[in-house]
């Protein structure tokens, strides 16, 4: 069933401010619409549930990337071809350079903003595992004001998050305190190019003297929502990268994660991979340590 | 056709063009159905096929995934804009020559990507070819004549160039 464009409204007031006012008149009436990449298929297919839109398209005041000495912030509109192409973000933050160059095509990365994919809530967000590693917080906004919660604290459940029925996500912080980190980022989809994940993890690590300092592993479709991996992570922290911690964290790993089954995968296969990847990771840090 | 909905007013392929339609009719709906400019094809419908790629404002995107609201005051170019005082492009003649386009479906797409590659990139390398038309699909040629037709075009225009710049000597 196609979808039909007169049963639904669309308007586009311009301005930050009068979109904060129409949701704050009418919570829960209006739904947000920016690029229109997960909104658009809905509507094609003919279920797109929301009667009522607002569009985001064109807002200036969220599609910038701020760059300050200790940290990035990139407006909620910021397209994932801003981001690909702005030099010093993805200097410090390459795994987000990284995910912003695989969301989709060309066509598609020009079109998708970092807050819809974060809002959107899919468990499988390319952009949500490194946001996750890299201590990402986001800003809400409304016309009660502004607040900055940690990403990791963002989603609640399948498609759940803590934003408010009055609410827009205006912003994502990024802190600069990565370069030493090890870093690692990968998606496992159908093929390499266009797919949707079927498990993504990435990773930033510090070692010192061998030993891992600090450690932020962040998994897409490993659970319900984005999230991070604690107890494998807690697995890995002040140990040294043998083999036995390997196989530890692996077991974390598949004990924690709590993936659905849904028609790109199993929780099963999930899970295998979501260890696997973790592992490939584990041991290219051994080789590089050896050298 | 109804006077009931807005104005939306934008510029494609050079002409300023209003249209009365949904807000959220698909640009590629408006495209084919009220500006009849039938070039622009329809593939999957939802963003996977490039098959209604055009550019928008210097953007490469898929029309069925655009509001046609958010077209408002933008500059659009379309596959019918790529020839010029009627004769194909150098791109086009490309695709004429080496055989990139087959059934014609995929082809207007292809012509965009393609388009909005050249235009970032004059001189692109195969592997930037496929990465810059990854989002189009064609069932026909295999992909390798449509990356030959681009490499055709690219040097062409190349020598172009350098021609100009002998004569401007």
């Amino acid at each position: 069933m196609r979808g039909n464009p007169e049963a639904h409204e669309l308007i586009a007031p311009g301005k930050l401010e009068a979109v904060l006012e129409l949701l704050a008149t009418a919570p829960g009436e209006w739904t947000p619409i920016a690029g229109g990449t997960e909104l658009m298929v809905a509507h094609a297919a003919g279920r797109l549930g929301a009667g009522r839109l607002v569009s985001l398209w064109g807002i200036a005041e969220l599609r910038f990337i701020e760059s300050m000495p200790e940290r990035f912030v990139i407006g909620a509109g910021t397209t994932f071809t801003d981001l690909r192409e702005h030099a010093g973000l993805s200097e410090d933050f390459p795994l987000l350079a990284k995910a912003a160059s695989w969301i989709g095509a060309i066509a598609n990365q020009t079109r998708a903003t970092i807050g819809g994919n974060l809002v959107n809530g899919s468990p499988a967000a390319d952009s949500s595992p490194a946001l996750l590693v890299y201590d990402a917080e986001v800003e809400l906004i409304s016309v009660r004001g502004r607040r900055r919660i940690p990403y990791s604290e963002f989603h609640t459940s399948y498609k759940r998050t803590v934003l408010a029925a009055d609410e827009l996500m205006f912003s994502v912080h990024l802190p600069r305190r990565f370069a030493r980190h090890r870093q690692y980022l990968r998606k496992v989809g159908t093929r390499r190019a266009m797919a949707i994940s079927k498990v993504a993890l990435a990773a930033t690590l510090l070692l010192d003297k061998g030993t891992v300092t600090e450690i932020r592993l962040g998994a897409a479709s490993l659970a319900p929502y984005p999230a991070r991996l604690y107890k494998a992570e807690a697995a890995l922290l002040d140990q040294a990268v043998t083999e036995e911690t390997i196989q530890r964290a692996r077991g974390a790993l598949l004990a924690e994660a709590k993936p659905i089954d849904d028609i790109r995968s199993t929780a099963e296969y999930r899970k295998q991979v979501g260890a696997n990847l973790l592992e490939e990771f584990l041991l290219e840090l051994r080789t590089t340590e050896r050298t | 056709m109804s006077a009931e909905w807005p104005a939306i007013h934008f510029t494609v392929n050079g002409e300023k063009r209003t249209v009365r339609v949904p807000p959220m009719k698909r640009l590629l709906d408006v495209i084919r159905e009220d500006l009849r400019l039938t070039g622009t094809k329809e593939g999957c419908g939802e963003g996977e096929c490039g098959s209604c790629s055009v550019r928008m404002n210097g953007e490469l995107l898929n029309s069925c995934l655009v509001p046609v609201l958010q077209a408002e005051e933008a500059t659009i170019q379309t596959v019918e804009g790529l020839a010029v005082n009627g004769v194909p492009g150098a791109l086009q003649q490309a695709f004429l020559k080496y055989g990139g386009a087959q059934c014609g479906i995929c082809t207007p797409g292809m012509l965009m990507a393609a388009t909005q590659l050249l235009e970032r990139n004059p001189r692109p390398s195969m592997a930037e070819i496929r990465e810059g038309l990854a989002g189009n699909l064609c069932r026909c040629t295999g992909f390798v004549r449509i990356f030959e037709s681009v490499v055709a075009a690219a040097a062409s225009r190349a020598h172009e160039q350098v021609e100009k710049a002998a004569h401007a000597r």
